[in-house]
């Protein structure tokens, strides 16, 4: 097990993760006092090489490795369980998006590999029609994740059933998709930067 | 001839549910001198007392015996309700048949007959009951406070105030006890001495109240009201009744190189000394074990040479430097102590692993309040013992001689935790670049705002607490490297430190068993005093007359301390306002014709009751002083000659007990 080590220079309780967390969410990771109530309830937490409350205790001590090399931040599925029973009221599901957003803008290899292909194949789906496309999603992960057979033998039945469409539907105005998703990419492109990058949004995007 | 009433009580189902109540007063009915009994639900509620009241008035009633719970809560109740019958109260006798059979039974024919035989003993003990009258003694009414510390401040101005003399011994040459060493107290940031020194100095300035401080209790003997009491006044070799106090002394003392025990070693004192500026009183004490003039004159004794200093007696312009003066013995009468020793802090060197108290930079919490205090040797710059320089990186490790059986400190001491949190606050108010770092088991913080206080101490000054404990220190170039583990991640933690500081527990004070002994009282294993019950009774000691406060019956922080002092005050008033106290009739007696004055029950008196009388005649024999003897016994058992015996428990009431169960 890898030594936790401090110098005598060092600052853990005001780290770099901390402030990038706080900045990323709002979410003040020294308010959690670790009763573990989040990892109790968490139905993810088995699987997780880090359980929940030890993703928060290794951000409280500014642990970059543990934290972004960890299954868990890439196990999560947001279904807020942790929050709605955190006594602190620590935003745990929105810590940990910060945190993922963070590993793919630092170009870290994610510990869930294929976790990080859903993601961009869904959003690239929705990106271009504005919203799911079934046989792509299915057809995408499975090529991306190397494992282009998975779940075949439920493919055929749905597609008789009528359960999938092989034409992909759009949205009629695909503007404002594309509007929205270049918003999100200049969001995170200020956040690397700190500058800001393009004037408010057109008052036609819902925000 | 004696008319026996019997009453079984039900104690709702605490006895019925194993005992036959009805069963057992129709049983008593058979018993010589039994001319009523009966059972009833709860015989200590007013319809119960009634009944016994009714019963002595229908059927003349002249012994009663109440078979119920123990005498320990009931026995007033009884014998008021008889002696409201008209019958001497002492003509009362009770069984128990509570905890003595239906609470240690569970065959209900068993416990029945039991409770037959115990009722059938008490029957033949009361038989022979006398009437007996209890006596009243004056008391003085002048408090004795043992420890000058917030909780004996508090005490002592509380019964001050309401009007009665006090005398507080303090043994070192100012009060103000470890609050006065304090920089700031939690979770308010209090400055400690700013709250503090008032007291110290409405204590000093009261009418009602002397103050002997550089002084022990030597001896008490006597009982509640009446104490008698040798104090030892340890010589100052300063006449503090010309002394002003004006500072030329401990100013010009050229011994200036001596450990300040206020300062907890972190700092220098002289041999003539205050221990710290606001000290009460403010006048010196001369350390003899220091002063080169003390130590020259022993010198020249020893037919040895060594120069002379008498720097002090030079300067003084009152010529208050006594030379010749020594320690002084006074006795005094009091009528109640209240002991408020306080405690030390654990001393750390047992710990190998934390260096054996030999590391610098390795310090207590106390020691941190010294270095953090304006006062303080560094005038309140926190700087590293070793090198003087600022620290960057802070360690404090919590439960030092706390929650470890190994060291003999299996109890958690309360105020560590708080203290800590304080302390990693004042650092980071100090100096905002330090960083700190709190090794931790658990964080115990009941009490109004410590929680808030302690979840402050990491939100907002970001220290940085790590759950686990330290299991070695060790020193390498020039900073020191803290090895534990986070517990909570699972991952062994390395910090380099530039100072470490050891939250260290709350041990007795050095010197509070033989102080317990020389008063009497009953202390544990750690050698804090034992309350008399420990939710009921908390400031009552074991012993009639003297209370407690502070932590002198464990770890305790400071609103605690102050509320047991009150508390204790309160009791010592309510005494106080008493003209008169009533001693239990049930005392040794001497029959003087059988008594060959061996004086045996003289020495194992632990009252010292037994007194001398010569008779006509010139035969010396015992007398028993009524008013001091508990009737305990002991001088009954030892006497050889049958010529003492204990009115309630004679002789013959005792053997005609047992001859009534063997009879039976």
């Amino acid at each position: 097990m890898s030594v936790l080590k401090f110098a005598s220079t060092d600052q853990p309780g005001r780290n770099g993760l901390l402030a990038l967390v706080k900045a990323k969410t709002g979410q003040d990771v020294l308010a959690c006092y670790q009763c573990g109530k989040c990892s109790a309830g968490c139905p993810l937490s088995s699987a997780m090489d880090l359980a929940p409350h030890q993703v928060l205790r290794a951000v409280q001590l500014g642990q970059r490795d543990l934290v972004f090399q960890s299954s868990a931040i890439w196990l999560c599925v947001t279904c807020q369980t942790c929050y709605t029973r955190c006594p602190q009221e620590v935003d745990l599901p929105k810590v940990m998006d910060a945190l993922r957003s963070q590993a793919i803008q630092e170009k870290i290899r994610p510990a869930e590999r294929t976790v990080k292909v859903f993601h961009d194949v869904f959003l690239g789906l929705v990106e271009r029609f504005g919203r799911l496309y079934e046989v792509g999603l299915i057809g995408g992960y499975n090529l991306l994740a190397r494992q282009p057979l998975a779940s075949a033998d439920l493919g055929l039945p749905m597609l008789t059933r009528g359960k999938l469409e092989l034409i992909p539907r759009r949205v009629k105005d695909r503007e404002q998709i594309r509007a929205i998703f270049k918003r999100a990419a200049e969001l995170e492109l200020e956040e690397i930067t700190g500058q800001s990058v393009a004037a408010a949004p057109p008052a036609s995007v819902p925000s | 001839m004696p008319r026996i009433g019997v009453f079984v009580c039900h104690c709702g189902s605490n006895i019925a549910a194993t005992v036959d109540c009805a069963g057992v007063a129709e049983a008593t009915r058979g018993f010589p001198g039994v001319v009523h009994a009966a059972d009833f639900k709860y015989l200590c509620a007013e319809t119960g007392q009634n009944l016994i009241r009714d019963a002595i008035a229908e059927h003349r009633l002249n012994r009663v015996v109440v078979a119920s719970c123990s005498p320990r809560m009931h026995e007033p109740t009884f014998r008021k309700a008889v002696a409201q019958a008209g019958l001497n109260p002492y003509l009362m006798e009770m069984a128990n048949i509570r905890e003595h059979c239906s609470w240690v039974h569970a065959d209900r024919q068993v416990a029945t007959a039991k409770a037959t035989e115990i009722i059938r003993m008490v029957v033949a003990k009361v038989a022979r009951n006398e009437p007996l009258t209890a006596k009243q003694v004056g008391l003085t009414k002048r408090l004795l406070v043992i420890g000058g510390g917030i909780a004996g401040i508090q005490a002592a101005l509380d019964v001050a105030n309401a009007g009665y003399q006090v005398t507080l011994v303090e043994r070192t040459p100012t009060i103000g006890g470890k609050m006065a060493m304090l920089d700031k107290t939690f979770p308010t940031l209090d400055c400690s001495a700013c709250i503090l020194t008032p007291r110290m100095v409405e204590l000093s300035q009261h009418p009602n109240i002397e103050l002997r401080t550089y002084a022990e209790v030597l001896s008490v003997k006597g009982f509640v009201g009446n104490f008698e009491v040798e104090i030892l006044q340890k010589a100052r070799k300063v006449n503090h009744l010309t002394c002003t106090g004006c500072g030329t002394c401990w100013q010009k003392c050229p011994e200036k190189n001596v450990p300040s025990e206020f300062d907890v070693g972190m700092g220098r004192r002289t041999a003539s000394y205050i221990p710290f500026p606001q000290a009460v009183p403010n006048k010196p004490v001369s350390d003899t074990a220091n002063c080169r003039s003390v130590r020259h004159l022993a010198a020249k004794e020893r037919g040895e040479k060594l120069m002379e200093c008498r720097v002090c007696e030079k300067l003084c312009p009152t010529k208050s430097i006594d030379w010749e003066q020594k320690d002084e013995i006074i006795v005094d009468r009091f009528g109640a102590i209240i002991v408020a020793n306080g405690y030390d802090t654990f001393d750390h060197s047992v710990y190998g692993e934390y260096g054996y108290g030999k590391y610098p930079d390795v310090i207590t919490g106390l020691q941190l309040e010294r270095l953090m205090n304006a006062s303080g040797p560094t005038k309140g710059e926190v700087v590293r013992p070793s090198d003087g320089k600022h620290p960057h990186s802070v360690v404090f490790l919590a439960c030092v001689g706390s929650r470890d059986d190994k060291v003999g400190r299996p109890y958690c001491s309360k105020i560590c935790c708080m203290y800590t949190a304080k302390h990693a606050l004042m650092l980071k108010e100090h100096d905002p670049n330090i960083q700190t770092y709190v090794f931790y088991l658990d964080i115990r913080a009941a009490g109004r705002g410590y929680e808030e206080f302690v979840r402050r101490v990491q939100e907002e000054y970001g220290s940085t607490y790590i759950r686990g404990r330290v299991s070695w220190i060790y020193p390498q170039d020039g900073k020191l490297i803290i090895k534990g583990e986070d517990t909570l991640l699972g991952r062994p933690v390395e910090v380099e430190a530039d100072l470490v500081v050891l939250a260290t527990g709350i041990t007795a004070a050095s010197g509070a068993v033989d102080l317990m002994q020389t008063i009497g009282i009953s202390y544990d294993t750690y050698g804090f005093i034992n309350e008399m019950h420990p939710k009921l009774r908390p400031v009552e000691t074991n012993t009639d007359g003297v209370y407690l406060a502070g932590c002198a019956s464990g770890p305790k922080d400071i609103p605690d301390s102050v509320s047991q002092a009150s508390a204790a005050a309160v009791k010592v008033c309510g005494l106080f306002s008493q003209d008169y106290l009533t001693t239990d009739p049930m005392t040794s007696v001497v029959d003087q014709m059988k008594c060959v004055g061996c004086f045996l029950c003289e020495e194992v008196c632990p009252f010292r009751a037994v007194e001398r009388e010569t008779l006509r005649g010139g035969k010396v024999v015992a007398r028993i002083n009524e008013s001091v003897c508990k009737g305990c016994g002991l001088c009954v058992a030892a006497c050889r000659g049958e010529a003492l015996n204990l009115k309630g428990f004679t002789d013959q009431q005792l053997l005609a007990q047992v001859t009534a169960l063997l009879r039976a």
